[in-house]
C-alpha cells in the first residue's frame, strides 16, 4: 500500500472541493474535470491503496490460494445516516459478510456510487470515509470503483453497490443446501437491533431509542468458527426479513423443519419493547451484524464458546435444532408453552431497511 | 414490558384451562365470539384453541377494520388517489387490500399514485402543511377505537384553516354489528368477548342491549390469559345462566370508557343512515361520516366521490368467514389462490383477519403435531 496519501495535484484542480458547503452537481457525473477532482478528493484521498492507485477502470490483483468466492450486494437504505452506522459501513460490512457466509476470507471489494444530483459533499465525504474506515478495520480494500450522477429526484440521496472477492479454503463445504436432521441452530448474537433503529430513525416515526445498528463485519469469527469446527454445514446472515424469512429460505433449501426455542433467543429488552409497541414480530426484523450457524448437535457447545470468544459474537446462543419434516416448517416452541409456525413476513412496512 | 408479558405465563394459562375445563358442564356445548380481530390473532398465535376442552367453540367475528370495508370504499380511496391528484394517507393495513380488478393502494401507488403510509393521523397533518398546494387526504378506517384520532385530527385541521387536507371517513360501529350478528344468519352463540380497546373509548354500557338478548358478555385485554379469563368468566355466566356485561380488563378499562374522546367525536363525526360492510350488508347507523360543521374536510364532499357498491369476489367466503359461518379453510380460495402475498380476500390481508391469522399460525398446527 502507498505510505503517503495522495496529495491534490494543483495543476490539473487549482481550487480544492468546496466540502463545507458545496453539493454534487451534474458535472460530477460528467466524465470531464469536476468528475475527476470528485472521483480523486473524496474517493481517492480516502480509499488510498496500492490496487486503486494503479489508476486503471480496472484492478489487477496476484493469485490467490484456493477457490474464489464473489458476491455482490446493493444498498439503498434510508436514512443515510443511523445510530450504529451508515449507508457507507453497511455497504462494506454487508458484502465482507456475504463472501464470508461461505467460509472464504474476503480479500477485496468494489464500489459503485449512484449519487443524487444535490447530496451535499460534506455527506458524501462522511459516507466514504466511514467506508473507508470499516475496509480498512476489516482489513479488507476497495480496489475498483465508480461513480456516476443522476437528475435531482432519481436517487434518494446515494445508492452504494459493493461486490467482493474471496477465497475459500479446500475442505470447507458450507451451504444452505447443507443443513442436517439433528443439526443444532445457533445465532451470533441479539436479534432485531438494525431494522428497529433504523426504524426509530425514520421521519414518520421518531421515537426514542439507544438501540444502535448491530452493522458489523463478521469474517474473523467465521474464520475462528471454521478452525474449530470446519463441520459446520451453512453460516447465513439473517438481514432483510429477519430470522423468519432465513430460515424459512433455509428450510426450503435443505428440505428440514427447524424448531427454535422462543426462551432462547437473544433480544434486547429495547428491542422487545419497540416491538410489542408497533405489534411487530422481532424474528422478522432486519440484522446487519448477525449470523446464523447449523452443526451437529455434538459440536455446538464447543462452535458456541467459539462464537462467544469472537469478535461481535458475545451473545451468542444455541436457538434451535433441526429436524425432519416434509412440510419444511419453521417452528417456535413459545415460553407460553404452545407452539406457532413461523411464516415469512410481507415486509412491506420496512421498505429500504438496507 | 411489564403489564404484558406477565399475562403471556404458560402455566398460569394452564391453570385457568384447567378451571374452564372444570367449568364445563359435560354433554353441554358453548359457542362464543371473539368480536375484534386483535383477540382471533392472540387466539391462533398462542394456540389457545388446543388449550381449551371439546365443548367450547370460538367463532372469528368481524371485527378487523380492513375486512369489513366493502371493495366499493377501497375503489374510491384509489379513485382518490390516481384520479384527483391527492396525496393519500393510510394506515399501513390498507395498503395490500385488494380492490376492484386486483387493484390495491401499493399497486396503485406504483402506477404513480401518491400514496403515504403512515402511523397516525399526526403524520397526515404533518404533510398537509408540508404541502400547502396539494389536496391531502386521510383514508380513516377502524371501530371506536382508531376513531379518536381521526376526530383531533379534524379538530386541528378546522383550528389550523389546513383547507387542503381533508378526511375519508370509513369507521364503523361495533354494537352496529354485533346486532347484524345477532339480528342475521349466523352460529347460534351464548357469548361474545368484547374489544378492550373499543370499551376504552365506549365503556361497557353499550353492550347491555346483547346482554338483555341473552348473550353473556366479557369485555377483554388482549393478552392470552386476558382471553382465557374471558372464556372462563363467559362460560360461568353461561352455566349461571345470568347473562350479564362483565370487564375483565379492569387494569386498562374504566368501566364508563372515555367521555372526553366521545365529546370530540360527537363533535366532528356524525352517524350515516346507512354503510355497506363486507359479509354484513347495509346497516343502518353503523357507521360515522364527517359532521355537516366539518364538511370542508369531508374527502366525499370534496372530491365527489359516489359510492358503488362491489359485489365480492368470486368464490371469496370472506363474508361468511366474518360472520362465523365458515372457518378460513373452509373456503375454497384458501390457501390456494388466496394467501397473504396475493390476498384475494379482505381476511387474508390484516393479521387481524381470520384467514391471514389461521394461514399464519394455525394451518400446520394439526399437521406438525401429528
Amino acid at each position: 500500500m502507498n505510505e503517503q496519501p495522495r496529495r491534490r495535484d494543483t495543476r490539473l484542480f487549482p481550487r480544492p472541493l468546496d466540502i463545507a458547503n458545496g453539493r454534487v452537481d451534474m458535472t460530477h457525473g460528467g466524465g470531464g474535470r469536476a468528475m475527476a477532482q470528485l472521483v480523486s478528493e473524496i474517493f481517492g484521498q480516502a480509499f488510498d491503496n496500492e490496487f486503486l492507485s494503479q489508476g486503471n477502470d480496472m484492478a489487477v490483483m496476484p493469485p490467490a490460494d484456493g477457490r474464489l468466492v464473489m458476491s455482490t450486494d446493493g444498498y439503498v437504505i434510508s436514512p443515510l445516516f443511523f445510530p450504529g452506522g451508515d449507508i457507507g459501513s453497511l455497504a462494506v460490512h454487508g458484502t465482507i459478510n456475504d463472501v464470508a457466509m461461505s467460509g472464504a476470507t474476503p480479500l477485496y471489494l468494489s464500489a459503485s456510487f449512484i449519487i443524487e444530483e444535490g447530496l451535499p459533499l460534506a455527506d458524501l465525504r462522511r459516507i466514504v470515509l466511514s467506508m473507508a474506515d470499516a475496509s480498512r478495520a476489516a482489513g479488507v480494500p476497495i480496489v475498483t470503483g465508480d461513480t456516476k450522477v443522476v437528475e435531482r429526484g432519481k436517487a434518494d440521496g446515494v445508492f452504494i453497490s459493493t461486490a467482493g472477492v474471496g477465497v475459500l479454503a479446500d475442505g470447507l463445504e458450507i451451504g444452505g443446501d447443507r443443513i442436517q436432521e439433528g443439526d443444532a441452530i445457533l445465532v451470533s448474537g441479539s436479534i432485531g437491533d438494525h431494522g428497529i433503529a433504523i426504524l426509530s430513525k425514520r421521519e414518520n416515526l421518531d421515537f426514542e431509542t439507544a438501540i444502535e445498528s448491530d452493522s458489523a463485519p463478521l469474517h474473523r469469527m467465521i474464520r475462528a468458527m471454521v478452525e474449530a469446527e470446519p463441520e459446520i454445514h451453512c453460516l447465513r446472515d439473517p438481514t432483510r426479513g429477519g430470522l423468519a424469512a432465513t430460515l424459512n429460505e433455509l428450510a426450503n433449501q435443505s428440505g428440514v423443519g427447524l424448531v427454535l426455542e422462543e426462551e432462547a433467543l437473544p433480544i434486547k429488552p429495547a428491542v422487545r419493547g419497540a416491538c410489542e409497541l408497533l405489534g411487530i414480530d422481532p424474528l422478522g426484523v432486519a440484522n446487519e451484524g448477525k449470523l446464523l450457524a447449523f452443526c451437529p448437535k455434538d459440536k455446538a457447545e464447543a462452535l458456541l464458546a467459539v462464537m462467544q470468544a469472537a469478535p461481535f459474537g458475545s451473545d451468542a446462543a444455541i436457538i434451535g435444532h433441526v429436524v425432519a419434516d416434509p412440510l419444511k416448517l419453521v417452528r417456535l416452541e413459545t415460553s407460553f408453552g404452545s407452539e406457532r409456525v413461523v411464516e415469512w413476513l410481507n415486509g412491506e412496512q420496512l421498505p429500504r431497511i438496507c | 414490558m411489564k403489564y404484558a408479558t406477565e399475562f403471556r405465563d404458560g402455566k398460569l394459562a394452564r391453570k385457568i384451562a384447567a378451571a374452564i375445563d372444570a367449568e364445563c358442564t359435560p354433554d353441554r356445548s358453548y359457542t362464543f365470539m371473539e368480536f375484534c380481530g386483535g383477540h382471533t390473532h392472540t387466539i391462533a398465535r398462542y394456540g389457545l384453541e388446543e388449550m381449551l376442552p371439546k365443548s367450547i367453540r370460538l367463532v372469528h367475528g368481524p371485527g378487523c377494520p380492513v375486512c369489513v370495508l366493502p371493495v366499493g370504499r377501497v375503489d374510491s380511496a384509489i379513485e382518490l388517489a390516481r384520479d384527483h391528484g391527492v396525496i393519500l394517507c393510510s394506515y399501513g393495513d390498507m395498503m395490500r387490500v385488494p380492490g376492484s380488478h386486483r387493484m390495491s393502494l401499493l399497486r396503485a401507488k406504483a402506477a404513480g399514485a401518491d400514496i403515504r403510509m403512515v402511523w397516525s393521523t399526526l403524520d397526515a397533518l404533518k404533510i398537509a402543511r408540508e404541502n400547502p398546494d396539494r389536496e391531502v387526504a386521510f383514508l380513516a378506517i377502524g371501530f371506536e377505537t382508531t376513531t379518536p384520532p381521526t376526530a383531533m385530527a379534524l379538530k386541528i385541521a378546522k383550528a389550523e384553516r389546513l383547507t387542503n387536507f381533508s378526511i375519508f371517513c370509513n369507521h364503523v360501529l361495533t354494537p352496529a354489528a354485533m346486532r347484524a350478528i345477532l339480528d342475521g344468519e349466523s352460529l347460534p352463540l351464548q357469548g361474545i368477548i368484547g374489544p378492550g380497546h373499543v370499551s376504552a373509548v365506549i365503556g361497557i354500557e353499550p353492550y347491555q342491549e346483547f346482554a338483555d338478548r341473552g348473550q353473556a358478555i366479557v369485555v377483554a385485554g388482549f393478552e392470552p390469559l386476558d382471553l382465557l379469563q374471558a372464556i372462563l368468566m363467559l362460560t360461568r355466566q353461561v352455566n349461571e345462566g345470568r347473562p350479564r356485561v362483565e370487564n375483565a380488563y379492569v387494569r386498562a378499562l374504566p368501566a364508563v370508557g372515555n367521555p372526553k374522546a366521545r365529546e370530540v367525536i360527537a363533535e366532528t363525526l356524525q352517524l350515516r343512515g346507512a354503510f355497506e360492510w363486507r359479509g354484513l350488508g347495509r346497516l343502518p347507523d353503523s357507521a360515522l361520516r364527517v359532521a355537516d360543521d366539518y364538511a370542508d374536510f369531508d374527502a366525499e364532499l370534496k372530491f365527489q366521490l359516489p359510492y358503488r357498491a362491489v359485489p365480492d369476489p368470486k368464490s371469496c367466503a370472506c363474508a361468511d368467514v366474518v360472520r362465523g359461518l365458515k372457518r378460513p379453510e373452509q373456503c375454497p380460495l384458501f390457501g390456494r389462490t388466496c394467501t397473504p402475498d396475493e390476498p384475494i380476500g379482505s381476511c387474508m390481508v390484516s393479521s387481524e383477519g381470520g384467514c391471514a391469522a389461521h394461514w399464519l399460525y394455525g394451518r400446520h398446527r394439526n399437521k406438525a403435531a401429528a
